[in-house]
């Protein structure tokens, strides 16, 4: 018995699935940029509202095409729909709301980006913003993994305002429920994505680390998916680590660009889910990595860790990729891929 | 004595002096932007000299623009430059560009990518200064962006960190001005935005600065522009910076934050900003008096400049005017109020501690 344990342990290890990938939030193609910009304009009002018409949809359609076919050409094993619509960045499936009234501009975390401020004036009802984004790129993707990606419920909490539930509690709930009901109305998806920058930039409190936990919880169960929760900008608190672990996820990321040794803290005194989620590309730096150093990269967690094998390793830029210049942006996407595929060839 | 008084014009007509000036940029005329297209246009005959004439024409008509509202230092407007990061790092060796990049829904920058250690190249703004201290007999100012927010702003390849970067920088700063006070400059103003972004990183630009004014002649008037933040994060540590002026946006807060430069007590020029930059109405003279007399509760008149909050170029350019040209009108009739003992001047004591 304890033989074949100790086989079964090895063949585990020996499958370790790598699987490159992308937070998603991708800078439009540059002629996207010029024609959106003349359809739409440059001020507040013009920004997305969810009811663009034809020559607005249209010009997105053109750049999703594009987006799909870059990752399809850079052979990612996840193809994600590019969220090119998401002028408000995360905040996005607020923005287009109608619950929703779309304020002043307001920094977007720590970077010399802006977004609206979504006021939440009511009830949040189902919207199928998001869905209908996903139904176009599933029929773009030719059996591609398609995965999906949400802002995470603290995150999304955290960038809005809200004028409608008024207790702090309540509106994170009520942003969970809402965005699990988006889930819900999502295509088939192999993995979803809920990017949480805020669990590090704005770490909830005592008792608040629990319900965010509880929040990832109610979105994660929407779906059969594996969901994957990529905080970054930093590591997280060992608390609301400790309490993340406890929702039902398969993975959770980590942003090695930003900090390398509280990450590792993490997982040495916590341990990890059967997955992980590595981000070791910066999603802000035009510096292209070496495939090899991402490999080595990958490696070097390996050396730091008790656990020897997960199930599954995501290879991920830390942060969105919008920051990028566009060309740059398509060279990450083949360092991603060509990296999980020297990592597979190395493990098997 | 401080370095503010050497802009006093001849014929000022008041005792007290409250310089007016600008931040920097201001409107484009449209043609300007006309005459960059059909420049850019490789079928088009209108050549470099064209284009370079065009800048030329602008940056007259602007620096006339300035004199005609009656400011007392005037600039260019900027009219040769393009974004504040992009303009600069064209002229610095060891950046190049890989195309625009998102700052707010369909407003994109070049924003540029440092690939080697950074090097002094061609000048970058002696030519512009020359020209501008030609075409007016008013004292220029040059503003020039701070190398905090050159640095902040790029990507960076090349360097271990930003700060190792910004003091790179910092030193070519420095090379800059001494060719610019070599041409005469005696007003320059660094623009540091990206500290509104980062406001722990106050002591990084407190070394920059150190680098920037390292053997520059004390009579240079050094100004540091910073705007759109929380400025209790910055004050008072930003005292101890070796610069003469401060120049801060407080009337887009409606002077919310001006409490934070009470106490402690405000030591250097406080160049206030007294017309919001991101509203396209005219404030009435009134209006502006009253701005300016909060600047008095912080600073004596010999410590007050006034200026608009930031750089006006996004506002229509006959709103830009009737800005500047009541800002004067109000900076003369408070100095005459000043002058008539009318004005409590006496800088509120700051309100005792409680122990």
């Amino acid at each position: 018995m304890e033989n074949i344990k100790h086989w079964y342990s090895l063949a585990v290890r020996t499958m370790t699935e790598y699987v490159s990938t992308t937070p998603g939030l991708f800078p439009l193609p540059d002629w996207a940029k010029d024609d959106l910009s003349d359809l739409k304009g440059h001020q507040k009002g013009d920004l997305i509202g969810g009811d663009e018409g034809e020559e607005i949809t249209a010009a997105y359609e053109e750049a999703r095409e594009e987006v799909i076919a870059a990752q399809e050409d850079a052979g990612l094993d996840r193809v994600v729909e590019g969220q090119l619509r998401w002028d408000d960045m995360l905040a996005h499936p607020l923005a287009v709301h109608d619950a929703v009234d779309t304020q002043g501009i307001v920094r977007y975390y720590d970077n010399n980006n802006f977004y609206r401020d979504p006021v939440v004036q009511g009830e949040l009802d189902f919207s199928g913003d998001v869905a209908s984004e996903l139904e176009s790129a599933s029929e773009l993707t030719e059996g591609d993994a398609l995965q999906a990606v949400l802002p995470g419920p603290y995150s999304l909490a955290d960038l809005a305002t809200d004028e409608h539930y008024g207790d702090e509690a309540d509106f994170l709930a009520a942003i969970a429920d809402f965005l699990a009901g988006e889930v819900e109305a999502f295509p088939a998806h192999e993995t979803l994505f809920l990017l949480e920058p805020s669990l590090i930039e704005n770490a909830p409190e005592d008792g608040v680390d629990e319900r965010a936990s509880e929040a990832i919880d109610t979105v994660a169960s929407a779906t059969d998916a594996d969901v994957v929760v990529q905080p970054y900008w930093g590591a997280l608190e060992e608390k609301v680590y400790a309490h993340l672990l406890d929702a039902d996820i398969d993975a959770v990321g980590f942003d090695f660009v930003a900090n390398q040794e509280e990450n590792v803290y993490n997982l040495q005194e916590y341990g990890a889910t059967d997955a992980v989620s590595l981000g070791l590309a910066d999603g802000q730096n035009t510096l292209v990595e070496d495939p090899e150093a991402i490999r080595d990269r990958v490696d070097w967690v390996y050396d730091q860790i008790p656990v020897t094998e997960f199930e599954t390793v995501y290879l991920t830029t830390n942060t969105e990729t919008f920051y990028l210049p566009y060309g740059k942006f398509e060279e990450k996407l083949a360092v991603l891929a060509e990296a999980a595929d020297l990592a597979e060839v190395k493990a098997a | 004595m401080t370095t503010k008084e050497q802009f006093r014009p001849e014929d000022h007509p008041n005792d007290s002096f409250l310089l007016t000036t600008v931040v920097g940029s201001y409107p484009k005329p449209k043609w300007l932007n006309r005459a960059k297209e059909l420049y850019q246009d490789p079928d088009h005959e209108f050549d470099a000299e064209d284009w370079q004439e065009a800048k030329d024409d602008a940056a007259r008509l602007i620096t006339d623009e300035h004199e005609r509202a009656g400011l007392d230092v005037v600039v260019d407007g900027e009219m040769r430059r393009t974004e504040m990061v992009e303009f600069f790092a064209h002229r610095i060796e060891g950046y190049e560009f890989n195309g625009p990049v998102k700052v707010w829904g369909h407003n994109y920058f070049d924003k540029p990518s440092v690939v080697s250690e950074v090097e002094y190249d061609e000048n970058w703004l002696v030519d512009e200064y020359e020209f501008t201290a030609a075409a007016s007999d008013r004292p220029v100012k040059v503003p020039i962006t701070g190398p905090y927010t050159l640095a902040n702003w790029s990507f960076n390849e090349a360097y271990e960190d930003d700060e190792e970067l910004a003091y790179d920088l910092a030193d070519l700063v420095n090379e800059e001005i001494e060719k610019l006070v070599d041409a005469g400059a005696r007003y320059i103003q660094i623009d540091e935005p990206a500290l509104a972004t980062t406001p722990d990183d106050h002591a990084i630009v407190g070394e920059c600065l150190e680098r920037i004014v390292a053997d520059i002649p004390e009579e240079v008037r050094i100004g540091l522009h910073v705007c759109y933040g929380d400025y209790s994060r910055i004050y008072p540590e930003i005292l101890e910076f070796p610069v003469d002026e401060f120049d801060l946006e407080l009337a887009n807060g409606d002077y919310e934050q001006l409490d934070v430069f009470k106490d402690p007590e405000f030591t250097k020029d406080l160049a206030l900003g007294v017309c919001d930059a991101h509203v396209a109405e005219v404030e009435s003279v009134e209006q502006i008096e009253e701005n300016i007399k909060k600047g008095l509760e912080v600073v004596p008149p010999e410590q007050l400049v006034v200026s608009p909050d930031c750089g006006v170029k996004l506002l229509p350019r006959e709103v830009a005017y009737g800005k500047m040209a009541n800002m004067v009108e109000a900076a003369r009739n408070v100095e005459e109020d000043i002058d008539a003992g009318n004005i409590d001047v006496e800088r509120g004591a700051p309100a005792p501690a409680d122990d």
